[in-house]
């Protein structure tokens, strides 16, 4: 330590960067053991499902093109990526480091901001290695069945997958926020994404007006023509409506409580 | 360069603290005594604004603690030493804070330096740390940017004798080279020893504030008491009265109102063999601190009995 004279003097401190920000959010994404094998987990799982569906093709002497494998991947990824979006804020209230976190910047939004801006960033990563993969599978196909590789027209799909990992990413996160309690917030979110479907789906087949009201307010069911790839006008108004339900509204009342809420 | 002015924080009916002012000054330790509960942490929340303030404010240096740009260059806080991920290092987690603070590794090294945790320790997760580890741990994150201000709630929790020693002396430099330090503590001679100044504080009041000598002479109503102990004590009490002095059995010996050097002078013309002989006010300083804070534990448990019936 330095032995020179301590004095408060703030005129040449600058706040904290925002881009410093971001980067240590990112480093707490991974520098846990639970985030860690979070991330090996969802990397792992996707190489799982590719090797399953790599087998099945081939056993089965099926034709997939690249897209083929696109959905395959797509889905440890839509599953896991949620659960990293839920705990970047929870964990700060379960593990209480959010009394380090805000009193090194206390605005708690900003802090937020960096959290969102992070997992954006963890989207882009695992959606260009999902990509990746994809094609990858698609070559070793070509190699290992001897057919020619089929690539076929993607651009469309996977701009539509990207919208998927950023919206179910920020539905997680929502939760986090709304809950701030790490398995209130990851069970709530595989209820709304993989339970609710069926009452919803019941009812939609059991009464008329309901399936006219269902994509209006089932979040999942609107997201279904983005992995289709088939949105349309009213599907965007369906996305916009239900996420606003879903994810706006837990969202907005989450911050509004992190802003408030006592930090202990 | 603390100052706190007409703080209260009240949850719902419950006040956990009740309109205190005081001020911490540079080159000074301010040591922040009370029972549990007393509203030492729920004080020390607010000034970094983890708590919203019911009444009153908080400046450190004249600002709001929110209005301190990357306040941890400033102020150094140590709240709760457990509260760290159990899944981090030591080390990362003073790397986390040091990136937030945009400081360089190489002060992450010094840190876990200044607080004696070698390499293997902070490679090794805080959940695995003792106590006294978290709070070297929690010590070395509030030094990290070099603040001028620190706040520390209990620093001493979990620390052995000679850690203890060792942050007395790191906080004693520190204030010698012009910081502010403000500790907690409910242990009154964790704080007695270190700190310029103590402020008492019993359920969320300040009962009594001031320095060491200060708050001694409150102790004794102003009067100086000695503790005396002679070969033949009955002989010592008696010339002791005659000489107008109050003489009261204390344990093996008396307790005289009077200075030392008084006593010794009437030991001294009566012959008397003293084998012990010292000030009087040392043990008045808890007697003080205990009662202080008795009493208004005392008064709380009045005060809620009865309207914690209905409901």
């Amino acid at each position: 330590m330095t032995a020179t004279a301590l004095s408060f003097d703030v005129s040449s401190t600058h706040r904290v960067a925002f881009g410093r920000l971001v980067r240590v959010e990112l480093r707490k994404l991974a520098d846990t053991r639970a985030g860690r094998w979070l991330l090996i987990s969802i990397v792992a799982l996707t190489l799982l499902v590719l090797v399953i569906q790599m087998a099945v093709i081939l056993g089965n002497d099926l034709h997939p093109s690249w897209v083929d494998f696109l959905i395959g991947m797509n889905t440890p990824m839509g599953v896991l990526l949620p659960v990293l979006g839920v705990l970047s804020i929870t964990s700060e209230w379960s593990q209480r480091t959010a009394m380090v976190t805000f009193t090194l910047e206390p605005s708690r939004m900003r802090v937020v901001l960096a959290k969102m801006v992070s997992l954006l960033i963890l989207a882009v990563v695992a959606w260009v290695i999902g990509m990746a993969l994809g094609a990858l599978a698609n070559v070793l196909y070509g190699a290992f069945s001897g057919n020619t590789v089929v690539w076929g027209s993607v651009g469309k799909l996977m701009f539509l997958y990207f919208l998927n990992y950023v919206i179910s990413m920020a539905s997680g996160f929502a939760l986090g926020a709304l809950f701030l309690n790490s398995p209130a917030g990851i069970v709530v979110y595989f209820v709304y994404s993989f339970v609710l479907p069926v009452p919803f789906a019941i009812g939609a087949a059991l009464m008329s007006w309901f399936d006219d009201v269902r994509p209006w307010i089932d979040f999942g069911f609107a997201q279904q023509p983005l992995t289709d790839g088939t949105m349309a006008g009213t599907e965007w108004a369906h996305l916009l409506t239900s996420g606003l339900i879903w994810l706006g509204l837990p969202l907005a009342f989450g911050l509004w409580r992190i802003n408030r809420t006592e930090v202990k | 360069m603390i100052k706190v002015e007409g703080l209260t924080r009240a949850y719902g009916s419950f006040i956990a603290v009740d309109n205190i002012s005081f001020e911490c000054r540079p080159g000074t330790v301010t040591g922040f005594l009370g029972p549990n509960g007393a509203g030492k942490t729920t004080t020390m929340r607010v000034m970094v604004g983890l708590t919203p303030a019911t009444h009153g404010e908080v400046t450190i240096g004249g600002l709001h603690y929110p209005q301190i740009p990357n306040p941890g260059r400033h102020v150094g806080v140590l709240l709760d030493a457990s509260a760290q991920h159990a899944g981090r290092t030591g080390r990362e987690v003073l790397e986390i804070g040091a990136r937030t603070m945009g400081l360089p590794s190489s002060r992450v090294d010094e840190m876990l330096d200044l607080v004696s945790l070698d390499t293997k320790e902070s490679k090794r997760r805080v959940g695995n740390y003792s106590l006294g580890m978290r709070q070297r741990l929690g010590i070395a994150h509030a030094l990290l940017g070099d603040p001028s201000v620190m706040i520390l709630d209990e620093p001493a929790n979990g620390l052995d004798p000679a850690g203890i020693r060792w942050m007395r002396g790191l906080l004693k430099g520190y204030a010698d080279r012009g910081g502010t330090v403000l500790l907690s503590s409910h242990l009154l001679h964790e704080v007695e020893q270190i700190a310029d100044e103590m402020i008492l504080i019993g359920n969320g009041k300040i009962v009594a504030s001031g320095t060491r000598d200060e708050l001694l002479s409150q102790a004794s109503g102003g009067a100086t008491t000695t503790l005396v102990t002679g070969l033949d004590n009955q002989q010592l009490s008696e010339a002791l009265a005659q000489k107008g002095f109050q003489v009261h059995p204390a344990g093996a010996g008396l307790r005289v109102t009077a200075e030392p050097v008084d006593v010794g002078r009437v030991a001294a013309d009566q012959q008397i063999v003293l084998t012990d002989l010292r000030a009087g006010n040392e043990g008045g300083l808890e007697d003080l601190f205990l009662e202080l804070t008795a009493d208004t534990a005392r008064e709380d448990v009045g005060q809620t009995a009865t309207p914690g019936l209905p409901g």
